[in-house]
């Protein structure tokens, strides 16, 4: 019998593949030696047909880039346009779209907490997460109409003002009155309302994931010092946002390139020691906790500050429906807006910002037509997963999924 | 029982009425191993369900009572896949050999001081052996799939089963010196007069390593590597399709009801009664709860099968190289320390057993 390693092929098809991933191992027993990641099968061409669209038409395109984070895709497409047009969203859209931004962080959080759980057999946390993620959709769906892929962002704003009532759960044949009574008692008032209750819970819903976690020994176990990165690896290696914090660089786009009114806003940046996934678990946790304040934050301000949530410039913005009943004017915009859009002055801009995932930037080339002449898209999951042989080498098979876990990728990003 | 049917059917030998009697018994243990089973999977279900909050199944019959039936027929009419390169002989029979050697165990088992099967005299060791058999039923599944994530798991079955039965093993040596024998009846009867003679407190360090022991024996969360399904997606069953799959799970819900009867036979006073050797209920109408039955002892075992479902739903998975550590750095040195620390104790004469 000649020693050999084992090929394992692990993926498409697999519980911890976190999508269409497809990595050839090899294995020496159940240590990786090697391993290969293989991408392109969730390639959709999103960078290409958003060159033969007018540049409003792609805004739904970035919702199915990262979909699990999916207002935080628009929201550097939606900047790139603003830089090259030089068009400034009134502030009450800049807190709008910044409270939206935290919500989706939160969103994608847990959406990793619970995965990366659920991959090293933590189940009952994957449930705990996507119930508040439930909530979290209700806010997505209340103010944009759609559960995932919103289409909320808009050159120059957003879309519409939040409403001032939420959608309430209604009896029928399975759901008692007295139950929808109860289901709905977060959703009396508006959707400020419902987020501030939100937040109010949510810190103490993070205490009973972290009670199932951080000091657990099998987690710790499983966790700490498995794909340990140093800082200037980590530099080196293009990782951003948590990757790079659980490595111990203080680096968040939030801070250092203030986007939107975050430097108005309080809030901190935490960051790990070691650069294993246990911190990178904690940074993304505590990272939880610092959006609920900002949300927290906005909120208080946007009670306070009502007002115009997209710009009054009718070439970029759509006229109201109720000025083209009786203006001609207003009509003729309206048409011009969706029929040909709008033309973006020649120039290139490059637009990123804090995705949760990593610095999520958007690079536009107009040449002065109606739609881009080049977009291309700097995802942080890309960087991320072609770390993943150094990560895990000399590591075992069952640390393999807790590196996936801690990368947090998705494939509508890394494949486009 | 013996009379009745001696006087029915005088023809027949003694030998040939013990035969019938154990026929039925057997039966009896089969079919409430069987139903326990079905239950076991609903309340594992219901109880891992409300653990998530979330509602479980309750579609098929009233709160979904009949789901693991409906489970049943569904894989029974599934298509029996071989896959085509495998080893067909071993493929099949590996089921088998798991199965088979779960039932059997039962039948050293006594549910209450006259209902046993087969009372031989050695009968944890018998245990011991027939419990360590099922491995081989995991190990020919993986190497008979001829896949690699099969192979993988039944890899780390086997190693896991070596670490963990030692442990086990010396558990039971402790329990044997406590009780005197190996015949479970007798290990129940050294444990009787109240909660403070059950062994689970002169030998709680072996009693906690028996049950982890056991979970690890049945492949249960957290140590389901040989499963492992983030990892290797299913182990050594992933090929196996229908009812050969539905096998592996039969016979891993009743070896996980046979840890969690037989840790309370050998740590919790078996039939003995909770309250037994409290003078409160004397002369009430209270006084049967202080009586041994069988009730107590299934709710023990349920106890256990709740424990059982309470880690799954609590806890991480384990690495295997962390379990491996786990079983021969932490659980057999404890094991063996403790045998020390009984012996001291059973020369000293302290403790509720006797040197009799």
């Amino acid at each position: 019998m000649t020693e050999s390693n084992l090929t394992l092929n692990f993926g498409p098809q697999h519980p911890a593949a976190h999508g269409v991933l497809r990595l050839i191992m090899e294995l020496d027993g159940e240590v990786v030696k090697n391993l290969d990641p293989h991408i392109g099968l969730l390639h959709r061409g999103t960078e290409k047909l958003a060159e033969i669209k007018p540049y409003n038409h792609s805004i739904g395109y970035m919702d199915r880039m990262d979909y699990v984070s999916m207002m935080c895709c628009e929201h550097p497409y939606v900047l790139a346009i603003e830089n090259l047009l030089g068009i400034t969203p009134p502030k009450r859209a800049q807190y709008i779209r910044v409270m939206f931004d935290e919500i989706t962080r939160l969103m994608n959080h847990l959406l990793w907490l619970g995965c990366h759980g659920l991959d090293i057999g933590a189940m009952a946390l994957f449930l705990y997460c996507f119930r508040e993620r439930e909530d979290l959709y209700d806010c997505y769906e209340a103010v944009s109409g759609a559960r995932m892929h919103a289409t909320y962002y808009r050159p120059g704003g957003v879309y519409r003002d939040l409403p001032e009532q939420m959608p309430k759960y209604q009896a029928n044949r399975y759901i008692s009155e007295k139950k929808v009574k109860r289901l709905n008692y977060n959703r009396e008032g508006s959707l400020l309302d419902f987020i501030e209750d939100f937040t109010d819970r949510f810190p103490s819903l993070v205490d009973e994931y972290e009670t199932l976690l951080t000091d657990n020994r099998i987690w710790k176990q499983r966790t700490v010092d498995i794909g340990v990165v140093t800082p200037d690896r980590a530099k080196d290696l293009g990782f951003t946002g948590p990757m790079l914090r659980g490595s111990g660089v203080e680096w968040d786009l939030r801070r250092k390139q203030p986007y939107e009114v975050y430097e108005e806003l309080d809030f901190l940046i935490p960051i790990g020691l070691n650069g294993d996934c246990y911190d990178r678990y904690l940074v993304r946790v505590e990272e939880m906790r610092q959006s609920n304040t900002i949300i927290q934050q906005c909120i208080q301000w946007l009670r306070d500050n009502p007002g115009p949530v997209i710009i009054d410039d009718n070439r970029y913005a759509s006229p109201k429906r109720s000025d083209m009943k009786h203006d001609m004017e207003s009509l003729i915009y309206h048409f011009k807006l969706f029929t040909e859009g709008y033309s973006v002055p020649k120039g290139e801009v490059y637009s990123a910002i804090e995705h949760p995932k990593g610095e999520f930037g958007v690079f536009l080339m107009s040449d002065g037509a109606n739609k881009p002449y080049r977009m291309k898209v700097r995802p942080p999951s890309f960087s991320h997963l072609a770390a993943i042989d150094e990560m895990s080498k000399g590591h075992m098979l069952a640390d393999v999924v807790s590196i996936i876990g801690t990368l947090d990728i998705v494939f509508g990003e890394i494949d486009r | 029982m013996e009379e009745i049917i001696s006087s029915v059917f005088d023809f027949l030998t003694p030998q040939a009425i013990g035969v019938i009697i154990s026929m039925i018994k057997i039966v009896i243990v089969l079919i409430g191993l069987i139903l326990t089973v079905v239950f076991l999977v609903y309340f594992e279900r219901k109880v891992l369900a409300y653990m998530h909050s979330r509602i479980g199944p309750n579609r098929v019959g009233p709160f979904g009572l009949l789901q693991s039936i409906a489970d049943t027929l569904k894989l029974l009419l599934k298509e029996i896949i071989i896959p085509a390169k495998s080893d067909k002989f071993l493929f099949l029979l590996a089921p088998i050999l798991l199965l088979v050697p779960a039932l059997a165990a039962w039948a050293v088992v006594p549910l209450n001081p006259h209902f046993i099967i087969a009372d031989i005299d050695a009968g944890l060791l018998y245990l011991l052996a027939l419990t360590s058999f099922g491995v081989y039923g995991v190990i020919l599944a993986g190497w008979a799939s001829n896949s690699k994530y099969a192979f993988l798991g039944s890899m780390r079955a086997a190693a896991q089963m070596v670490a963990y039965e030692i442990a086990m093993g010396f558990a039971l040596v402790g329990v044997l010196m406590a009780g005197g024998s190996l015949k479970l009846g007798v290990i129940v009867e050294a444990q009787s007069g109240g909660i403070f003679n059950w062994f689970w407190i002169p030998l709680f360090p072996l009693f906690i390593v028996y049950f982890i022991s056991g979970i690890a024996e049945t492949n249960r969360h957290p140590f389901d590597l040989s499963e492992g399904e983030a990892e290797i997606v299913a182990g050594f069953h992933v090929e196996y399709s229908g009812m050969g799959f539905a096998i592996f799970f039969l016979a891993e819900y009743i070896n996980m009801a046979l840890i969690s009867i037989l840790t309370s036979i050998m740590f919790l006073g078996g039939w003995e009664s909770i309250f037994s050797g409290f003078t409160l209920f004397e002369s009430t109408y209270l006084d049967f709860l202080t009586q041994p039955s069988i009730f107590w002892l299934l709710l023990k075992t349920l106890f256990f099968l709740f424990v059982f479902v309470w880690l799954r739903a609590s806890f991480p998975r384990y690495r295997y190289d962390q379990l491996m550590t786990l079983g021969w750095k932490v659980l057999i040195p404890i094991t063996i320390i403790w045998i020390g620390v009984e012996c001291v104790m059973f020369v000293l004469e302290i403790g509720p057993w006797s040197l009799s």
